[in-house]
């Protein structure tokens, strides 16, 4: 599988991350030289193998339905680059 | 009655799939220990994973997990003991982790069935494909700034149960009863409180419309339908506008739609359009669960007597209809009221005072029943009056309101205003001689065969006696009295 | 001797005999700090904070209160921990001015251990890397030299600046992150020792994340012992973090008996990779050897699917990443740069903010995740990860630990591999098959290169058997003598 420009542009997109037109060219030059690399993989037979998401096999204790956190806006808020009247602001979005 | 659309060029059929979206009750959030308490300052109900602050994990709610296992029970489907939390990513701004934490291979809950009844007696059965657990967005606020989004994450993070059906119902009102009944349901087990403005439950529609017996068309999602009246209405204009599109030769484009309840239309949500690709996979903060079925069998256990079952028994128990039953149920706090007014008494007549007068006057005060002034043993002690003929039928109502509006018990009302019935015959048979000798022209007119007079005879005696006299009692004296 | 050059079970011995007080061994410290500012270590010193813990340690210790067990050791964290009140910026722009409100399950227990916080250590950008080039803070220069007037050097990442502190004697003990080898490979570069627990020993919670499946967090000390004394603090089980086992933590440090006869030591045959000097490999038999002469059987294992591992892991790595750092998005705390609307906010702030590696790994991330890549390249690396699993699940039959090579190199030179992103990754080929299982592993500096570079040896221990490989390892040490010091030249 090799990347286009037009992938590059998507996954950006996807990624929020601005990649200059310009630059789409070598980015997808990057990426392809990566992914071709990654596409080894395809030697490895995986038939029946169950994909692995975690290497932990117990279960955790889970959490009581008990209330002992929130309650306090200002430290919600004191790292906000931007907020008023206790809330967090943004740019207007527009649906 | 025909569900098919008539358009232009023939009959469409309207395909519905609903995803109800029902806030689960829980004092803490799904993966946190801030509060879920609604209507709160904002951003007061944030805990800082919540907030999604750097380094932070979600930890599992166990209350969550019984809800959803509750849930997916009364909903007539598959527990499934694996499941697993995926990660839905997308970016906004009320979604402070840039993903929600939802589930998507597997659902906590599988397929199920709900049977729902329809106004004209059909039954139709509606397939239930999932029910899953997942994490609300925050609330973005447009209108507080010209320029700018204010954001409040007191609801980022609450418990939701996604419960999504089958592409099974063919009328927005199949779509209502459906949905009103899973809410139903829910309230019943108390693990939803179904307040629809409070956002406790919501609903994203799929329609789509084709001609009959023929494929799928393509779908439009219409999203956050917060009451049943918008979800029919919804549904009803959107089925008309892609039938319009469909006849002009267009095609649907299957697209997210909002609708405004201002102008009663449907229209796109293009920003919500761009690009979604969710790229869901396991979320690694989280490890699967795994329930056992002794835990599922414990669950079921707590669940209560469901509307169905519930009101099969009234139809049964109670020699009621299955009208005046499924009114009953619908709510579990009215069905126990029903069932503490009825004990030991004349069902037909509990139910009757139930549904016409006491819901009557509740529903024109919207008051709940559990936040009725009169209370079912107070109305209990009512019937009972009429039973035991201390009082007429006639008075009850006059005392009801009375125990409506100040609350007093019906004995006290009855004793202190005089309200007993005059049964003694002979007083009765002197008042009706007296409105007999006082009208000889009506009684002439009467036994000139005028027989619907009788009623104008009763209600003069009636009047008479303030209302107390025994209406069968005058009755049977004025016939033999008038005829004499 | 000078108090810097003190391991930290020694530091702990002389303050026990009251030799001297944590204010003057912090006081060491934050000075030989200030002298080696030019190796770019620490990024933020704290020295008022450790004045005040250390002089807190003394206190109790005058009062003759319960101490821990690194009651009064001044060391230093990485910058990827969040610290109470402490910048905790991962060493990224997009986290500009970050001071969490919180402090992490792994530091706060640290110091209620009776630590002393010297300050936060450079990194690679959300530890992704494996030079320490990627900081925004600017690279570490590793205290090694190639001879007198050699370039300036990495000192291998991404817990560098821990690394190096360690090694250049700022603090006693550090702590790292490893993800791929983000402890061990530094470690190595370093010379010092560098552990990874089994995933699920240390708590995740308030360790900024990179990749949650793989993220451990553990120490870098000077010797075997420093790292299981200190892993000790840093270990334990934390109901914040759902991946954090609920086990009890062993007496890491009883483990350290010097005997090793009987157990037997598995030597994979993949561990060698095309260019790799020869001196790795002669360095690899001579840790062989010396295991056998401790008594050890060696075993020859094969692990079949460890070349796949460095692949895997740069899908599965990124993939994770694009997801976690989502949520640096300008709203509610560090970097935000304006736009014309939310969505240019967003990419104005997350291009400025993130770094060109990163920018690279979110790319690849969000890529192998999205509609139509998903099967072909995350599930197929979650595949492979369940072999390479297996593969060490199948030795764990006959052998009790594995022996490896650290990295394929010693410390280059900064700037280079640069250009060439599968350069760079190919320095955690070793590492990152012990991650992918998430079992534990340590570096033990064992050797030199011909050009007077540390180098470093892995074992590689099975999962909650710390003990097993702490034990091999403090045998290693031993029989390696390895002393050379990076700043006086000392052997
Ligand atoms: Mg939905
Ligand atoms: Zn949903």
């Amino acid at each position: 599988m090799s990347l286009d420009k037009d992938t590059v542009r998507r996954i950006a997109m996807l990624a929020r991350i601005k990649v200059p037109e310009a630059d789409l060219e070598t980015m997808a030059g990057e990426l392809n030289n990566i992914l071709g690399w990654i596409e080894q993989l395809d030697e490895v037979d995986t038939d029946g193998v169950e994909p692995m998401t975690s290497v932990s096999d117990f279960r955790p204790e889970l959490r009581a339905d008990v209330v002992n956190d929130g309650g306090d806006a200002e430290r919600a808020l004191a790292n906000a680059p931007e907020n008023a009247n206790g809330f967090f602001v943004v740019p207007k979005v527009i649906d | 009655m025909s569900k098919l659309l008539k358009g232009r060029t023939g009959d469409w059929e309207i395909v519905i799939g609903l995803e109800i979206h029902a806030q689960s009750i829980t004092k803490a959030k799904l993966f946190s220990g801030a509060s879920t308490a609604f209507g709160a300052e904002p951003n007061t109900q944030v805990s800082l994973v919540d907030a999604a602050m750097p380094g932070m994990l979600p930890v599992l709610n166990e209350e969550s997990v019984r809800q959803a296992v509750r849930s997916g029970l009364a909903l007539n489907s598959k527990i499934n003991l694996h499941s697993v939390f995926a990660r839905k990513n997308y970016f906004y701004p009320d979604l402070p982790q840039g993903y929600q934490i939802s589930q998507f291979e597997s659902p906590i809950v599988g397929e199920g069935e709900l049977e729902i009844d329809l106004a004209d007696g059909e039954v139709v059965t509606v397939g239930i494909e999932r029910l899953h657990l997942e994490q609300d967005a925050g609330k973005s606020l447009h209108d507080q700034h010209p320029t700018k989004t204010y954001i409040d994450l007191n609801r980022s993070g609450i418990t939701l149960m996604e419960i999504v059906s089958k592409p099974d119902m063919r009328s927005s009102e199949e779509a209502v009863e459906y949905a009103t009944k899973v809410r139903s349901i829910l309230r019943y087990i108390d693990t939803c409180d179904g307040n629809m403005q409070e956002g406790s439950l919501r609903c994203d529609a799929n329609v789509s419309v084709r001609r009959p017996g023929e494929a799928l068309g393509t779908r439009c999602e219409i999203k956050n339908l917060n009451s049943f009246r918008y979800l029919r209405q919804a549904i009803d204009h959107e089925a008309v506008r892609q039938v319009e599109i469909l006849e002009d030769g267009g095609k649907i484009a299957q697209e997210t739609r909002l609708y405004d309840t201002a102008k009663g239309e449907t229209r796109s949500m293009r920003s919500k359009e761009e690009a979604h690709d969710y790229r869901y996979f396991p979320d690694p903060d989280l490890l699967p669960i795994d329930l056992s079925e002794e835990f599922v069998a414990r669950m079921k256990a707590t669940l209560p007597e469901l509307p169905d079952a519930r009101k099969e028994r009234f139809v049964t128990a109670y020699a009621l209809s299955p009208y005046d039953a499924s009114v009953l149920v619908s709510e579990r706090d009215t069905a126990d009221y029903f069932e503490t007014v009825a004990a030991g008494r004349d069902s037909k007549l509990a139910a009757n005072w139930v549904i016409s007068d006491l819901f009557g006057r509740l529903n024109k005060l919207t008051i709940p029943v559990s936040a009725s002034p009169v209370s079912a043993e107070a109305l209990g002690e009512l019937i009972d009056l009429i039973s035991d003929q201390t009082i007429s039928g006639r008075i009850a109502k006059d005392v009801f309101s009375e125990m409506f509006e100040s609350g007093e018990g019906a004995k006290a009302i009855v004793e202190k205003k005089g309200l007993r019935q005059v049964t003694d015959e002979g007083a009765i048979r002197g008042q009706v001689q007296s409105v007999i000798d006082d009208n000889p022209d009506k009684v002439a007119d009467y036994r000139g065969g005028n027989d619907k007079l009788v009623g104008w005879f009763m209600g003069q005696v009636m009047k008479a006696s303030q209302g107390k006299a025994n209406p069968g009692m005058v009755n049977k004296l004025l016939r033999e009295m008038l005829s004499a | 001797m000078k108090l810097t050059e003190l391991t930290i079970a020694a530091a702990r011995d002389g303050l026990a005999a009251g030799e001297f007080t944590s204010v003057e061994l912090t006081a060491a410290n934050l000075s030989a700090m200030e002298n080696t500012r030019d190796l770019n270590a620490f990024v933020c010193e704290t020295a008022e904070k450790a004045q005040d813990m250390a002089a807190a340690s003394d206190v109790r210790r005058a009062r003759g209160a319960d101490l821990g067990a690194m009651e009064g050791i001044p060391i230093a964290v990485k910058d990827l921990f969040c610290t109470e009140g402490v910048r905790a910026t991962a060493c990224s722009h997009i986290l500009d001015g970050f001071t969490p409100p919180y402090e992490s399950t792994v530091t706060t227990n640290l110091w209620d251990a009776g630590a002393v916080m010297l300050g936060k250590t450079n990194m690679d950008e959300f530890a992704m890397g494996s030079s320490n080039m990627s900081s925004y803070d600017g690279p570490v220069t590793n205290p090694w030299r190639a001879g007198d007037d050699g370039a300036k050097l990495v000192p291998g990442g991404s817990s560098g600046g821990s690394a190096a502190a360690v090694a250049a004697r700022m603090a006693m003990g550090a702590t790292g992150t490893d993800t791929g080898g983000s402890i061990r490979q530094p470690g190595a570069f370093c010379g010092v020792v560098g552990m990874k627990p089994t995933y699920g020993r240390c708590s995740r919670w308030g360790v900024i994340a990179f990749a949650s499946s793989l993220d451990q967090a553990g120490p870098l000390t000077r010797t075997v012992q420093d790292a299981a004394i200190m892993l000790g603090a840093m270990a334990g089980h934390d109901p914040k973090d759902s991946t954090s086992v609920n086990e009890s933590v062993p007496d890491f440090e009883a483990a350290l008996t010097g005997d090793i006869k009987g157990l037997r030591v598995g030597v994979p045959k993949e561990y060698v990779v095309d260019g790799m000097p020869g001196e790795i490999g002669e360095l690899w038999r001579r840790g062989v050897d010396w295991l056998k002469d401790a008594g050890a059987q060696i075993v020859d294992i094969s692990l079949p699917h460890t070349k796949y591992a460095l692949p895997a892991y740069y899908i599965i790595a990124p993939a994770e990443a694009s997801s976690n750092l989502a949520r640096y998005d300008g709203v509610r705390y560090g970097l935000r740069v304006e736009g014309d609307s939310l969505q240019d906010m967003y990419a104005n702030t997350r291009s400025e903010g993130f770094g060109a590696e990163v920018k690279r790994r979110l790319m690849i991330g969000a890529y192998v995740l999205s509609a139509g890549y998903y099967d072909a390249y995350y599930l197929k690396a979650q595949k492979v990860r369940a072999r390479i699993a297996q593969d060490f699940h199948d030795a764990w039959e006959t052998v009790d630990v594995v022996l490896t090579p650290t990295a394929p190199s010693a410390a280059f030179a900064q700037g280079e591999k640069m250009d060439d992103p599968i350069a760079m990754y190919l320095n955690d080929v070793f590492t990152v098959p012990a991650s992918l299982a998430g079992l534990p592993a340590i570096s033990v500096p064992a050797g030199l290169s011909s050009d007077g570079l540390p180098l470093g040896l892995q074992i590689i221990g099975r999962p909650f058997d710390e003990e097993t490989m702490f034990r091999v390892a403090g045998v290693m040490e031993r029989e390696a003598a390895f002393t050379a010091h990076p700043m006086t030249g000392e052997a």
